[in-house]
């Protein structure tokens, strides 16, 4: 499974680049724990017990809904989470190195050049008042000895890597002279500057118009491949994780609970989330008038792990041990699974890829 | 970019012209003339009238109005009806002081201001943000006047790091062709006067900046604190960028344009409220002439002074709104 290519996004081009995956870890997260809270007050967890590492070019999807944690998590790997107000425990091995134990002049170097990230809403993620250009150029320069000239002929390159129209033009131009999937592409080009080892995409198609979607992710698939860089890709929409993702991460209220290879998880969902956020999926082959499937409920927000597991108000599988002891990670050969009463084959509401 | 700074000074001419017409005819009407301050209490009613018909103030207002323009348009901005000194002479003497003394004033409120707002801003409720916010609040608190004294006492009196009063020790030799003195020392090549001007605007700049002070601080801590929080800031430390680039390029270029309106708008208070500072510290600027020139009714003096006055801010507005576009390239114009 693990050199498995990947076709594209329904009946789209198929992928014809065949990635090489080496076996040994790029990033190993380990019991990462994120807390919130100012002095004197109960901290709020955000995250728990996030467990997951990430091979040399791999892709790796986290999915989730809202408040989840997947943001958090991401922003801890970078070490961009506020610096008073917030605990970190835990490990983020990188490299072989720990990230949260390296210094702020270390976590610079490393940004940008090792490990990069491509935020959410692209409207807003690029500076108003400078203009297209010094802000790729800017990446470059600031983690390689390179001069002006030489740095903004880089940056065309990348822009035009990226698909981006006229990259000459647009190096000059500011981003409100642009649209939200050019913004979102220059995002993509600044993010890959320096080829980064790692590159963090934090829902970047989430905030643009249907039909850019696919071009975005046509286009971050196919830079990513070309540079080798090993790819988070953290979103809610399970579509995506389909056409892009190796391996898949299921968080719910801060934790993990389901990992598996993307084969396996879409075709045979073992937690009744996992299982919920398939049956949601609207499909084009369901029978016209059918009503679309909805987790019920929302996701409680006070302490959700302490007494049972947080899933358990909006679990149709709930059993009485569900609100009597808090589930544990448990490996199940290639999978993970946070539950007492999982799915089995015939009641999952499975899906292909 | 010239276009519109054409453009802008051009529309400047209608707002002075109109300015003017309203500041005529407005002094006019303000109880008590010319005349009687004058004459004093006891003037005979014929006496007024004789003087009142030798300036011309029994004339048909818009008859007064265009004399008057008649006699500015070939450089006459008339006398003082208080000693008939003609205004250009106290004029060409006062402003420049007034001017130099809101200059060092301003460029202390902007040097300290905008780098104390910015600490203030980036942690928002640490403690360096809480000893930034209270010391301002006491600067915006306490009157000029008082602050005025009180540096002259301690800095000038019991410690004698400045000198006391005035804008310039009598002892040193001084040529001055603008009687903006810093300028006259750098342009006469007379580097003791310039910096004895320097040294004498100290402790006035301090007293009269206090307030701007505190008031670009604030402004600036609120901006920075929120630029702080938005996204591309977010993206600028993605990028492992040097953290002076983050500070510069990213968070105070969005961060400086409500500081430069501020800014814009403080020149205006300046130059009219530097009297106080003026009085304490024997600069003969046009605070105390204006003070007097309005409660002795001096038309001409009132006309010219306060015309200028406004001329200064719009020009200095005018220069805001250019460095807008050059800040902020959504609101340039093409």
């Amino acid at each position: 499974m693990t050199d498995d290519t990947i076709g594209g996004r329904g009946v789209n081009a198929p992928d014809v680049v065949r990635r090489d995956l080496s076996t040994e870890a790029l990033l190993t997260v380990r019991d990462l724990r994120v807390e919130f809270g100012k002095k004197g007050q109960r901290p709020t967890t955000a995250v728990d017990e996030v467990t997951f590492e990430i091979r040399r070019g791999e892709h790796l999807g986290i999915v989730g809904e809202s408040g989840s944690g997947k943001s958090v998590t991401s922003l801890a790997i970078m070490g961009l989470l506020p610096a008073t107000g917030v605990r970190v425990s835990g490990q983020i091995m990188f490299d072989g190195e720990d990230l949260l134990a390296a210094s702020e002049k270390r976590m610079r170097d490393v940004r940008g050049r090792d490990i990069a990230m491509i935020f959410q809403d692209p409207m807003t993620s690029l500076n108003p008042v400078v203009t297209i250009g010094t802000q790729i150029s800017e990446v470059i320069r600031g983690h390689r000895d390179m001069g002006k000239a030489e740095a903004n002929e880089r940056a065309v390159e990348l822009l035009r890597k990226v698909a981006m129209p006229d990259p000459g033009r647009r190096m000059k131009e500011y981003p409100h002279q642009l649209s939200g999937g050019m913004r979102q592409r220059v995002l993509i080009a600044i993010a890959l500057a320096n080829e980064p080892q790692l590159l963090i995409a934090d829902e970047p198609t989430t905030a643009l118009d249907v039909t850019i979607q696919a071009q975005i992710l046509e286009i971050l698939k196919q830079v990513v491949a070309d540079t080798g860089t090993a790819l988070i890709m953290i979103t809610h929409d399970l579509g995506v994780v389909a056409g892009l993702c190796d391996s898949v991460h299921v968080m719910y209220q801060g934790r993990v609970v389901e990992s598996a290879q993307r084969r396996p998880l879409f075709a045979e969902p073992r937690h009744p989330y996992t299982g919920g956020l398939l049956a949601s999926v609207p499909r084009l082959d369901s029978p016209r008038g059918q009503p679309l499937k909805p987790i019920p409920g929302s996701p409680t927000d006070v302490l959700p792990w302490t007494q049972g597991c947080a899933f358990t108000p909006r679990c149709a599988n709930r059993i009485d041990t569900c609100t009597e002891k808090t589930p544990a990670l448990k490996i199940e050969g290639q999978r993970a699974l946070r539950c007492f009463n999982p799915l089995t084959l015939s009641s999952a509401g499975g899906a292909t890829p | 970019m010239l276009r519109f700074v054409v453009r802008r000074l051009a529309l400047m001419v209608p707002v002075l012209v109109g300015l003017s017409i309203l500041l005529f005819v407005w002094i006019r009407a303000l109880p008590g003339e010319p005349a009687r301050s004058m004459l004093g209490q006891r003037a005979t009613p014929e006496a007024i009238e004789r003087i009142n018909n030798l300036y011309g103030f029994n004339d048909p207002v818009l008859q007064q109005y265009f004399t008057y323009v008649g006699r500015l348009i070939r450089g006459d901005f008339g006398e003082s009806t208080r000693n008939g000194d003609p205004v250009v002479s106290t004029f060409f003497d006062q402003f420049p002081a007034t001017i130099e003394l809101s200059f060092a004033a301003l460029l202390f409120a902007i040097v300290l201001g905008i780098p104390l707002g910015y600490w203030a801003g980036r942690r928002v409720g640490g403690w360096l943000d809480n000893v930034i916010v209270s010391t301002s609040l006491l600067g915006v608190v306490t009157p000029v006047f008082f602050l005025a004294i009180l540096l002259k006492l301690v800095f000038a009196e019991y410690l004698d790091w400045f000198p006391t009063s005035r804008r310039s020790d009598a002892r040193i030799e001084a040529t001055h062709i603008t009687n903006f003195y810093v300028l006259d020392g750098l342009i006469t090549r007379e580097w003791d006067a310039a910096w004895d001007a320097i040294v004498h605007l100290i402790l006035p700049g301090i007293a009269l900046g206090t307030i701007p002070l505190a008031i670009i601080v604030r402004i600036t801590r609120a901006a920075v604190a929120d630029v702080m929080g938005e996204d591309y800031v977010r993206t600028a430390y993605s990028k492992g960028l040097d953290p002076a680039i983050i500070r510069n390029r990213h968070v105070m270029r969005n961060a400086l344009l409500p500081v430069v309106t501020t800014i814009g708008l403080q020149t205006g208070l300046l130059l009219s409220g530097a009297v106080l500072t003026e009085s304490v510290f024997e600069i003969g600027g046009i605070g105390r002439y204006l003070f007097e020139a309005i409660s002795q009714r001096d038309y001409p003096v009132l006309q010219a002074y306060i015309l200028f006055i406004a001329l200064i801010f719009s020009i200095v507005n005018l220069l805001v709104d250019v460095s807008y576009g050059v800040i902020d390239p959504r609101v340039r114009v093409s």
